[in-house]
């Protein structure tokens, strides 16, 4: 196991830990029921792999979903635009909510996934796309959301901009470290400067904006706005990864000295991921601020963060697919999982300790697994 | 063509390079010998730009190098096909190969890579498998592949028998020595001076980061001194 890997499981327990921790709070006597669950998942885990029959199977799963990616494809993006007409109002809210983690999973999935550098105060992006947005729109009343959208981005991206040209250089940990502080003094700021931010109390009263005359205040309607803002996000990166500067970044990832001795300029490609990964979540927070209609420093707390890294992680590092899916499993399943009250928390746990078992390079996997299936197909 | 003067590297408090001096001409195969830990990898770091220098002079083709960005001095005609290849695992090998012509426009990165799959026919085969799959001699061919893509003037490689089977290796430098007949200048860093001595037209052998000899080959593999020390007679 190489010092990669074995940052990034060390990482994928914490972060589980931190998401059943506050589950488990007051509750410690379902420690130990949660212990028993992850050792039976991983007996059975084993039981599984000696299995021909089940190991046969799941290729067979893998290789088909694999080998008809497209219309698999159409079928979820149908799905997703169908689904307002079918749930209630409040599981088109938590849909909402799902795409707008989706959006902001893409976004830091750029630089954690493909440059592979860890980010851990991203929600910060997320509050100053927010902020922009509140602020222009219902403190300031200097333009409307469609002004706000894009300079929320731009906003965004000028702050990763002047947080990524001293940092950058920096490697791996001290980066980390240095955004999570970034993160942190956001939220200082943002309590602080109650002139233009309220303070604590936050800002009241952002409006929904129409579209050719359609409001988007109907749920069905906001949720369509952020399915359709997803989807442009998706193709630009998709486009981006599959071009020549998508896979420098992947170069960078692999081996940074192999890239600069081939003529890449590492920090450039740094710069670049980290400051798009700023703009799409400075666009995703005034979705955000929109959806809300209100918001305050509280929604962008650390744990937000790792929220976000952990459906990145989660979902499968470095591939988009990866990072919705992440993004739905996380805050769909909890809200799925309601019902059953108090063992909610044992259910996510086992299903997100199940992942990481059946599935240890997140949901969607890794390209590196997705080609060794292919080559596999073809004989 | 290429002319070091005393270079000095420091890594944080390690003096790795204490004043090296060297020069390749045009045309020529240099080899730099030495024993573990001696400054070879690090005097190539220095000339690629891929580790700064505190003092002394680079000059390529009468232009100064040290105070340019790695990235620039590639744009120079000098390619660097460091130790221990560092293939990115998770780009086929095509897009390991398209890496290397990061810096030529589309088509003649095509171009460049016809002519270098012709060199190693080898990666050919395997152009879609991930160049973390590949066995460690398929990984040196893409690492030289690799480097070759942006059609240098001087190929730097820094210890290719690394790890390979003995056959391996032959085939390897002969394809270098090919290389060098078809006009590409090479300066390698080899812990095999037996091969590197061979096909080497002028060599230098370091220790702890100083030059102590230097000379055409052919005499330096007669000397004593080096007998004693890397040609184990
Ligand atoms: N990244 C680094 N950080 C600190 N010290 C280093 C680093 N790289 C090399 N050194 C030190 O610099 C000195 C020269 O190293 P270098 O890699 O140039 O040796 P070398 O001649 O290439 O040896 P080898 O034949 O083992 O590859 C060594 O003492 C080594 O420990
Ligand atoms: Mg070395």
């Amino acid at each position: 196991m190489n010092a990669r890997s074995l940052g990034l499981s060390t990482f994928y327990y914490l972060g589980l830990l931190l998401i059943v921790l506050p589950f488990l709070k007051g509750n410690t006597l379902y420690l130990p029921l949660f212990f028993l669950a992850l050792w039976t998942l991983r007996r059975t885990a084993f039981a599984g792999e000696q299995n021909r029959t089940f190991v046969r199977l799941r290729a067979r799963v893998d290789r088909a979903v694999i080998g008809n990616h497209k219309p698999l494809l159409a079928l979820l993006l149908a799905g997703a635009v169908a689904l307002p007409f079918v749930s209630s109002n409040y599981l088109i809210d938590v849909f909402t909510s799902a795409l707008l983690y989706a959006i902001l999973a893409t976004a830091l999935n750029i630089t954690v996934g493909m440059t592979g550098t860890l980010v851990l105060g991203f929600i910060g992006f997320y509050a100053i796309g927010a902020y922009t947005t509140g602020i222009l729109t219902a403190k300031l009343h200097l333009c409307g959301f469609w002004t706000a959208l894009p300079l929320s981005g731009l906003i965004a991206l000028c702050f990763g901009l002047l947080l990524g040209i001293p940092t950058l250089r920096l490697k791996g940990d001290y980066l980390a470290i240095v955004t999570l502080g970034f993160g942190e003094i956001i939220k200082i700021f943002l309590n602080n400067l109650d002139s233009y931010t309220g303070g604590p109390n936050g800002i009241l009263g952002i409006k929904k904006p129409t579209l050719f005359g359609w409001g988007l205040d109907s749920l069905p309607a906001f949720y369509w706005f952020c399915l359709l803002c997803l989807v442009v996000e998706i193709i630009i990166v998709a486009r981006i990864f599959a071009s020549r500067y998508g896979r420098a970044w992947v170069a960078v990832r692999e081996n940074e000295m192999a890239a600069a001795a081939l003529g890449i300029d590492v920090f450039r490609r740094h710069l670049l991921s980290f400051s798009l990964s700023a703009f799409f979540g400075g666009c995703a927070g005034s979705l955000f601020a929109v959806k809300q209609g209100f918001i305050s420093p509280d929604s962008f707390t650390f744990l937000e963060s790792v929220m976000v890294l952990c459906m990145v992680v989660l979902g499968g590092i470095g591939t988009i697919a990866g990072a919705v899916a992440g993004a739905l499993l996380l805050i769909v399943l909890p809200e799925l999982l309601r019902e059953f009250a108090l063992y909610r928390m044992l259910i996510f746990g086992a299903v997100m300790i199940a992942f990481m078992i059946y599935r240890p390079h997140g949901l969607v996997g890794s390209r590196a697994i997705a080609l060794e299936q292919e080559d596999s197909l073809h004989g | 063509m290429l002319s070091v003067d005393n270079i000095e590297l420091f890594y944080g408090q390690v003096h790795a390079v204490k004043g090296v001096s060297l020069t390749v001409n045009a045309g020529e195969i240099v080899t730099l010998i030495g024993a573990n830990g001696a400054g070879k990898s690090s005097t190539l770091k220095a000339i690629s730009g891929v580790h700064p220098t505190k003092a002394g002079s680079i000059t390529f083709r009468g232009e100064p190098l040290q105070s340019l960005p790695a990235h620039a001095i590639v744009g120079r005609g000098i390619s660097h096909c460091p130790e221990g290849r560092r293939i990115f695992y998770e780009l086929t090998v095509r897009e390991n190969l398209l890496m290397g012509g990061f810096l030529l426009s589309g088509t003649t990165a095509l171009e460049r890579l016809e002519t270098v799959m012709e060199l190693f026919p080898r990666l050919r085969e395997r152009l879609t498998q991930l160049g973390g799959t590949l066995s460690g001699g398929e990984q040196q061919m893409l690492a030289i592949g690799r480097a070759l893509m942006s059609n240098p003037a001087l190929l730097m490689l820094d210890e290719p028998s690394l790890g390979l089977a003995p056959l391996v290796v032959e085939k390897i430098f002969q394809r270098v020595v090919e290389l060098n007949q078809g006009g590409l200048t090479v300066l390698l860093v080899e812990q095999n001076a037996h091969i590197a001595l061979g096909i080497s037209h002028r060599a230098y052998v370091l220790e702890t980061g100083r030059v102590i000899l230097s000379g055409q080959s052919a005499d330096l593999a007669l000397d004593e001194r080096v007998q004693k020390a890397y040609l184990g007679g």
